[in-house]
This record gives structure tokens, sequence and C-alpha cells, in this order.
């Protein structure tokens, strides 16, 4: 990287908010996926959406690749800085521009954190559905550019179904303003194809939400089995039942080991699997719809019921489950979060062959999943001191995304491909489609400027490094999905 | 426009060959939105590309060839208990899967889980250099890839021929409820949708009927819930619960658009519900302009009966800086100023190669 092409990028920022110093630029090297190192020449720290722009019509003058990065919580490497670029980061463009309970909206600036939306929501009664496990953490930019999901999807959808609107500066320094403030619109969806780019095609500035109505009345259950089968069995009724659950999760025993040892969480003894299931809405449906659930709970010949008397009880349930992928760092000083997703038909099956293949690895792997949707986190552990483990456990993950897609499922479910998974595009698009995303992908960047190296498998290989906890997860500042 | 006889491919291959024999090419389903494709083109029907691909009730998914008709699917749907929440419009009248989404046309229910674009997880199509190319995935969650599937929701045909579809559905909810609420007008509707908006009754419909007086309410849940949740309402609000008759009818009358002027211009015109009252006073100075408010206050359709109300309900668009799309009737596609980015015409080179298809504006 020539010195003279960043000066014009340096002289938009006073220096306090453009680091190059090795010791300043080091905490960005990561992101959540901490298997990958890689250290920017710069970071730029930009305080309004004005520099945000200038900053990125200054790298496309000069041909710069640049990432932009919230919280740094992607787990797919989404935010791993760019070889020879520079990171922009928008922890400081932090406002919620507006929030109208009136058309139940809030308009953000893309540095704004997931669960800060939410809260400043509840007073009007409202709430902002996505939730990933992330969510006191990550920002609402991040999960624009990766169309975050969470544990309510099913019902409610990705992060795509719930923005209304978006202003962006593209990589080619052009800014566009799509969608708005309405529920409706006409023309392209121009909103939906932004949302889930990974960085690819410039950065969100001010994005508008739709805020849902928060449901009057939760009602959240938690059933321990014998087998994960039989709690597999037993989402396969309640799907059948014509209910629709806000949520429905399963962890198996060694996932539930990792959360009874790190948030003191308490589970039926003598259980294999525990299924989390979430009803919500007025309390009268919530009643009926209980009479139900119970009933084929019941029949599901659980260990146990533990219905959550109230919120408490429902929150530490919710935390249990939030935290238990960060709190298998306690069982292994290493471990790879994968994201795969199968139809939920068949989650016993795709179960058993993880079960079988990392017996053949010779690798432990504990399981949270979210039933409802198929979405699988098999989460492999090994030591990466001993030589060869992190090969062991990347080629056992690679089997298990193969696998994912011969069932007619998909590589990532919310996570995105970003740098981990590039290698796999191939397994789900044929070679004239990812020419297509390409050609998207130009349109948008034509000098691949904007957070190259991530989704397309290429030969740019980034250093894989150590993996192991993120700082605040082991910190237990944050959690995985 | 379409002076020739349509193409009618009956499989993906003779779609590839209908794209490749013709300059530029629009694709068409049963016409019951016929401005979207009222430009100079090769039309290519989807008419014989019916059919379903996948249908797997347990995984809340199907998939279907793009020209099965709605009304087919809801049938299919509803016999293991599911349906498509957003009520796609004009099934009556033969709408097809692949023109909803071309569209971006969703109907009432897509107040409460949303619309066309919130429901699509997968498309296959054929592209302008005649490319056949699948997107998106055929499991409820996938985040793999660029969002091409709801980037097609609302293409009007111009990014290529839908060929095939996948989508999500939701168990059909066991018992509905119609009430059918007086309001005194636009100003006071809104009022009350706003109210009915954050409380804890989780309509999953609200459409102010043309008359501008009568509010349609749909509940849905287990039919142990309704009653009560129905009384509370009624006695915050003058009205009445109507027999399942009577509001599949009003239902109906709505989705087929039957109160619009048969030949006039319909336009589809996204907007808040603050902005109602003020494009209430547009329609009134219009003369001969009909409007029904729906998606909770998040959309109009607009229906003129003359060309002076048509005249003036464009500048009306425009003083409120609104956008309409045309779906019926004559006159220009889209009404007001459509903002029109940069990139648009990078991406239409990228997906319809060659100008095959014709342009948004077109």
């Amino acid at each position: 990287m020539p010195k003279d092409r960043l000066h014009e990028l340096a002289a938009l920022l006073p220096p306090e908010r453009w680091l190059t110093r090795p010791e300043q630029l080091a905490a960005y090297e990561s992101d959540g996926l901490t298997a990958y190192r890689k250290r920017p020449v710069a970071v730029a720290i930009p305080e309004s959406t004005d520099e945000v722009v200038e900053l990125v019509r200054a790298c496309h003058r000069a041909g710069i690749g640049f990432v932009a990065r919230g919280s740094g919580t992607s787990l797919s490497g989404g935010s791993l800085p760019v070889e020879g670029g520079v990171v922009i980061a928008l922890n400081r463009l932090n406002r919620i521009l507006k929030l109208d309970p009136v058309q139940r909206i809030a308009v953000v600036e893309p540095g704004v954190v997931n669960s800060q939306v939410t809260q400043a929501a509840a007073p009007h009664g409202l709430l902002y559905a996505p939730d990933p496990s992330s969510q006191s953490i990550c920002t609402i930019g991040g999960n624009v550019a990766f169309n975050s999901g969470g544990a309510h999807c099913l019902k409610y959808g990705m992060t795509a179904n719930h923005v209304l609107g978006l202003r962006a500066v593209l990589a080619t320094g052009e800014c566009v303003s799509w969608g708005g403030r309405s529920r409706e619109s006409v023309g392209p969806d121009w909103c939906g194809l932004f949302t889930g780019n990974e960085g690819l095609f410039g950065i969100a500035l001010e994005i508008t939400l739709q805020l849902l109505p928060k449901p009057e009345r939760y009602h959240t259950v938690l059933a321990g089995y014998r087998t994960l089968d039989q709690a597999g069995d037993a989402v396969a009724a309640i799907v059948a039942s014509g209910m629709l659950p806000g949520a429905l999760e399963i962890m198996d025993a060694l996932a539930l080991q990792a959360a009874s040892a790190a948030v003191h969480a308490e589970y039926p003894p003598g259980c294999e699997a525990v299924l989390i299931v979430e009803l919500e809405g007025p309390r009268e449906s919530v009643e009926c719809d209980r009479l139900r659930l119970d009933a084929i709970l019941a029949a599901s010949q659980p260990i146990e019921m533990r219905p959550a008397r109230d919120a408490e009880e429902r929150l530490a349930i919710w935390k249990g489950r939030k935290s238990a992928f960060s709190a298998v760092g306690r069982l292994s000083p290493d471990f790879l979060v994968q994201d795969g997703v199968v139809p939920r038909r068949r989650l016993g099956e795709a179960l058993r062959r993880i079960v079988e293949m990392s017996r053949e690895a010779g690798l432990r792997c504990a399981n949270v999943f979210h039933a409802g949707d198929g979405n699988l986190h098999p989460l492999i552990l090994f030591d990466g001191r001993q030589p060869g483990a992190l090969e062991r456990a990347e080629a056992l993950a690679g089997r298990i995304l193969r696998m994912c897609v011969e069932m007619g499922g998909s590589i990532t479910g919310e996570h995105g491909i970003g740098v981990e998974k590039r290698d796999f595009l191939p397994d789900m698009f044929r070679p004239e489609e990812i020419d297509c995303l390409k050609r998207i992908r130009s349109a948008f960047d034509p000098l691949e400027i904007a957070n190259p190296g991530k989704m397309f498998p290429g030969p740019e290989a980034p250093a894989l490094s150590r993996p192991g906890l993120h700082p605040l997860e082991a910190a237990g500042v944050i959690s995985r999905e | 426009m379409n002076a020739t006889a349509a193409f009618c491919p009956a499989t993906v291959d003779e779609v590839v060959e209908a794209v490749r024999a013709a300059p530029r090419v629009i694709p068409i389903g049963a016409r019951t939105k016929p401005r979207l494709s009222a430009v100079d083109a090769q039309a290519i029907s989807t008419r014989r590309l019916t059919g379903w691909v996948e249908y797997e009730p347990s995984e809340y998914t199907f998939t279907a060839l793009a020209g099965t008709p709605i009304r087919e699917i809801r049938e299919v749907l509803a016999e293991r208990g599911q349906h498509l929440p957003f009520d796609p419009p004009w099934s009556e009248s033969g709408a097809t899967l692949g023109g909803t989404v071309a569209a971006g046309c969703s109907g009432p229910g897509r107040f409460r889980f949303g619309g066309v674009r919130d429901f699509i997880l997968g498309v296959r199509f054929v592209d302008g250099a005649g490319r056949v190319l699948r997107m998106g995935g055929k499991v409820v969650k996938n985040a793999a890839g660029f969002d091409l599937p709801k980037f097609f929701v609302g293409s009007l045909g111009r990014w290529g021929v839908l060929v095939e579809l996948t989508f999500k559905v939701f168990p059909r909810p066991d018992a509905t409820r119609t009430l059918d609420l007086g309001v005194e007008g636009f100003a006071d509707a809104m009022q009350v949708l706003g109210e009915m908006s954050v409380n804890r009754w989780e309509p999953q419909a609200m459409e102010l009927l043309p008359c501008g007086h009568r509010l349609l309410l749909r509940l849905a849940g287990p039919e142990g819930s309704l009653q009560p949740l129905a009384d509370e309402i009624l006695r915050r609000w003058p009205g009445q619960i109507l027999d399942p008759q009577q509001a599949s009818a009003l239902w109906s009358d709505l989705a087929e658009f039957r109160w619009a002027h048969p030949d006039g211009v319909l336009l589809k015109v996204p907007l808040t519900p603050d902005l109602v009252p003020a494009l209430a006073r547009v329609i009134e100075g219009a003369g001969d302009v009909r409007m029904q408010i729906g998606a909770g206050g998040n959309v109009a359709y607009l229906s003129s009966g003359s060309d002076t109300s048509s005249a003036a309900l464009l500048s009306g668009l425009r003083e409120l800086g609104l956008v309409g799309l045309a779906l019926r009737g004559q006159g220009p596609l889209w009404w007001g100023d459509r903002p029109v980015t940069g990139v648009e015409s990078a991406l239409r080179q990228a997906l319809a190669a060659d100008d095959r298809f014709p342009e948004l504006d077109a």
C-alpha cells in the first residue's frame, strides 16, 4: 500500500480518529470468527454519515479496499480486515434518529446496537423482532449487512423482513435512498437485495426498521428428554398441530453441560436434550394454545416440563440458551461454530450423522439449534495446540456443510458466507449462478473494493491463526447464536 | 403493444428458446394487472408453465411453477391446513404465482406478518442471456448469496422470466372473525388504525372500504380466543361482527378490486397513515376517483374513471411526494417521480443482458 494513496483518506479525519499504530490496529484484526486475523493498514472512525460517504469516495478514487465494522461479532469473518485496506468503524454513528410509535418505525444509524432499538421501543409497547444471540452488542449496520436472524425467525423472519428503508453509500460513492416509512412498496425490492450483501455493495447509513406490537403474553416451556430423537419428535408434533410458536429451540447434552457451567442454568437431571418452546400473543390465544401444547408435550414423554412462571424465569431460560455456545468455551480451548440448515423433517437424521462424523473425526461436537427452522449450530470442540486438530475440525465442519446441501438445505442460515464458508459457495450454486452473483456485485462495486475476499471463493487466503473465544465472549459480554 | 401472439412455453427449455427468439421480451401471467406488461415487447406467457414441484407441509414450504394460479395454490394449501398469510390478490380472477411476485402485490393479510417479499424464499428464472439460474433456497431460513428472490418482488418482469418459485407458508389459524367498524371519514379511520396497531389484539388485517366509513378488521387465532377480543374492540368502537358469508364476500370484493372502475386506471400507492387525510382531499378534488386504504394505512389503491380526474390525481400525488404504480388502465406506468439510482442501470445490465427486457420506466 503506497502511503501517498492513503493520504487523501487520512486527511479526511483528525489524527485521533485515523488509527495506524500497530497497538491501535490490533483490536480490529479479528471478529467473532477468531480463527482468522489480518491487520488493516488503518482504521477510520467517522462520526457522521457525511464522513463515511467521503471515506468511501476516497477509497473509490484511490482503489483502496475497505470493510465496514460495527461491534465485530460476525461469526463468518464478515468484518475481517481487507488485505492492504482500511476498516471503517461505525460505532460512533450510534444515534436512534427517530422512533415513531404511531407509524411503528425506528430510524437508526448503523452503529446502533440491536437491543437498544428494542429498549427504545419498549416504553411504547413495541418490539424490534430480530434477536441474534449477540443482540446486546451487535449493531444494526452489521445485522443489515449479514441479514442476521435469531431465535424467532420462523414466525418473524430475518433482518431483511424488518428493514423498510435504507440510505446507503455504495462502493462507487453513489448515495442511494430506497424504501421509506411505509410497509408497502412499488418497484423492485432494493432494500431486500441490499440486506445480506455482506458488505460487498456499500455501507448502510440510515436504516428504517419496522417495530411490532410487543406480545401481551409469553408462555415459555422448557422440556427435558432422555434422547435427542424424543425432542425432535416433539417438535414434529408441535409443527403438525397447526400452532405457530414464536420459538422452538433444542440443546443437546454437551450444550446443556456447558450452559450449566457458564450461567448456572439448571436442567432436569438425566436429560440428553432440552426443548424450549415459546408461545406468544394476546392472553386469550396463548391460553388456548397452551392447553394444546401441554397435551402434545405430555404425550412426548419428557422427563420433566418446566413452564416459566414469570418474566424472570422466562429470561433465565433464554439466558441459558443464548449463552450456550460461548459457554462451550469452558469445555474446550477452541471451537468452531457451524450454521447449516436442513429441511426440518431431516433434523433427526442430520444430528445422527453429525454424531457419527464427529466420532470418526475423533472430535466432540455440541449441538444447539433452531428446531423450528432447521437451522443447526453444531459446535466442534478441539484443542488448537495439538498439531492437526484445527485442520481436522475444519474438515469435519466441511463435511457437515456438504451434508446440509445434500439434504436440500443451506450452508448458512444466519451467519452469512463471509470468509469462513466462501469455499462452499460452489456447493450451493452452479458456476453460472456464481457468475450472476458476481455480476450483481460488479454493478454495485466494479472495482471490488467493498469487503473483497468475502462470499466468493478466491485465491486470497487469509491467515489462519489460533481460534478461541472472542475477548468479549470470554468476558461474558456477548454470546453466539 | 404485444401485437403478436404471446409465446406459450410449456417447459423451462422452451422458456429459454422463447427468450432468445426475440430481441425484447416481457413475461406475462394471467394479465390481471395488464398495465405492468403493456410494453412494446414479445410477450412470453407462463400459462402453460403450471404445477407443483414440491410441497412438504411439515416444512412450511412449497415450490411451484410460475404460471400456477394462486387459487390452486390456496386450495391445496388449505387442504393441509396452511396458507399464504398475505392474501395474494386477484386469485379468483386467475392471478398466477409469478405474476404476484413480479407485480409485488400483497393483500390485506400482509398487515400482520408481511407481504409477498416476506414469504418468498427462492426463485428459478431465465435471464436476458437465456441462462437458467436458481437463487435463494428451499428452506425457511437461508443466508447464502445475495437475496435475489426479494429483488424479483416488484421487478415487473424486467429482471427475467420467473419459472419456479419457493415460498414459506404458515398454518392457517383455527378461526377468524371479521369486525365491521364505523368510522367518520379518513382522518378518524387513521386514528382508529393507529390505536389498533399498537394494541394487544394483533389483528391480521385492517382495511378501510372505499366509502371511507367502514373499517374491516380480521382477528385470527384459536376459536376460543376470538370472542373476548372482538367484544373488547366493540366496546371501544361502534361496529359489529360480520357473519362468515358476509365477511368472505367483503374480503373477496377487496381482493378482486370489484369496487374499482372496471376500465379505469388502478394505481397502487405506498404511503403512511399520516398522509391519508391529505390524499383524501386530493381525491375529493379530483372528481371521479375512488380510493381504498389497505394494510393498516400503508397502501392506497386509487381508481380513476376519467382522463380529467387522472390528470388531477397525478398532480395531487406529485404535490404530496407520493409515487404510484399503474396496475391497470391507460396512461403512464409510474405516477409521480420514481426515484432512479445510477446502480439500477448497471444492475439491469447484469440481469437483463442485451436489453432483453424492457426498462422499468417503459
